[in-house]
């Protein structure tokens, strides 16, 4: 019975099986290949605010632009602060600034390669707007997904938030220099909620202030970008 | 809060099936696993925000929890578990193959289809001869 005045208008169920983000994800896979005509490797990073996103980005770029072209697309609810440290070392980065969306999606970071000169960039970063939950949810045309735990946070913040942990590529426990003043942080407890996730991804304890545990950090992400350099480099020269 | 975003992008693809079949809509149904990042009661909350100006502006979102469910690629132990307990239980094998549970699909919408010359886009307006 039509639920609004009561009359028996029969209605019709049109049986679908779609995904929710469909839009997104088509946006995403057109992103995938936006990176993959230039050469581009593009790595997400995620984590609760403060866990040091930026922190980790400023290293890299001080240890590996001599080897590699990077680029930065940062997420950011309300201000540029995050952009300004980057492009304060020569990199060219670009912001998005989400307002209140609390992630980045497939449609904003697509604006944000348009203005980007992506020619002769190796390594694009995409900083997402910090947030553990709604990050997760939406493709954004990435290589690889990499999840932030500072050791100011919970130790089992892998327990808590399971869908972003379960399907990254990469953990980095962060701040690993302020471990002997938070007692509480156990990493070996982290790496454990996290494979119990059944996620095999490696877990590095880093310090971007100290650089310590950073080379571990540097050869994973040569190891994705530098094979990828050398087959378009291979490929263009061949 | 990343629900009123999903209910966007749903409400697009459901105008757009509506537009098609000239009707309106009395029933959104989907299926959210608990480790597609949606929360039910949140998404429900945002589909009466989202839903209004739009043919699905007093339609009911029926929301079906699906479980999480994995199978083990050691023993091939299946079984339904908790969101961060995906390892298996049976042989304790640490690679495991999700079954369901990360799911957001949207797998159908109820229609209330216009008779000839009626408004399909008005609310409150039902079928003539209904």
């Amino acid at each position: 019975m039509c639920e609004h005045c009561g009359c028996t208008a029969p209605a019709r169920t049109i049986a679908l099986h779609e995904r929710v983000l469909a839009d997104n994800d088509a946006h995403a896979q057109h992103n995938r290949e936006h990176l993959a005509r230039h050469g581009v490797v593009a790595v997400n990073l995620m984590s609760a605010p403060g866990a040091g996103k930026t922190a980790l980005i400023e290293a890299t770029i001080e240890r590996l632009a001599p080897r590699l072209s990077i680029a930065v697309i940062t997420g950011d609810l309300a201000t540029d602060n995050d952009a300004r440290r980057v492009r304060a070392r020569g990199v060219p980065c670009v912001q998005i600034t989400t307002g209140q969306a609390c992630h980045l999606d497939a449609r904003l970071v697509h604006e944000g390669l348009h203005q980007l000169d992506l020619a002769g960039v190796d390594l694009l970063f995409i900083e997402n707007v910090g947030n553990l939950v709604c990050p997760a949810g939406f493709d954004l045309g990435q290589h690889a997904d990499v999840a932030l735990l500072s050791v100011t946070e919970g130790d089992d913040k892998p327990a808590k938030y399971p869908t972003l942990f379960r399907a990254v590529d990469l953990v980095l426990i962060t701040k690993r220099d302020l471990l002997p003043h938070v007692g509480e942080f156990d990493p070996a407890r982290a790496q454990r909620c996290v494979r119990d996730l059944a996620n095999p991804a490696p877990v590095f304890e880093v310090s971007s202030r100290t650089q310590a545990g950073l080379d571990l950090w540097f050869d994973w992400l040569l190891a994705r970008s530098g094979a990828r350099v050398a087959a378009v480099r291979g490929a263009a020269s061949g | 809060m990343h629900e009123l975003s999903i209910c966007a992008a749903l409400l697009r693809r459901v105008e757009a099936l509506a537009a098609s079949k000239a009707g309106r809509v009395s029933a959104v149904r989907v299926t959210a696993g608990p480790l597609s990042g949606v929360e039910p009661d949140l998404l429900a909350q945002a589909f009466r925000v989202a839903r209004t100006g739009t043919r699905a502006s007093t339609a009911e979102l029926i929301i079906e929890r699906a479980p999480v469910r994995i199978r083990c690629l050691r023993c091939r132990h299946e079984t339904e578990t908790a969101a961060n307990a995906l390892t298996c239980p049976a042989c304790g094998g640490e690679r495991t193959q999700l079954l369901s549970g990360d799911e957001l699909l949207l797998t159908g919408i109820d229609l209330l289809e216009a008779g000839p010359g009626a408004d399909a886009s008005a609310p409150r307006s039902c079928p003539p001869g209904s």
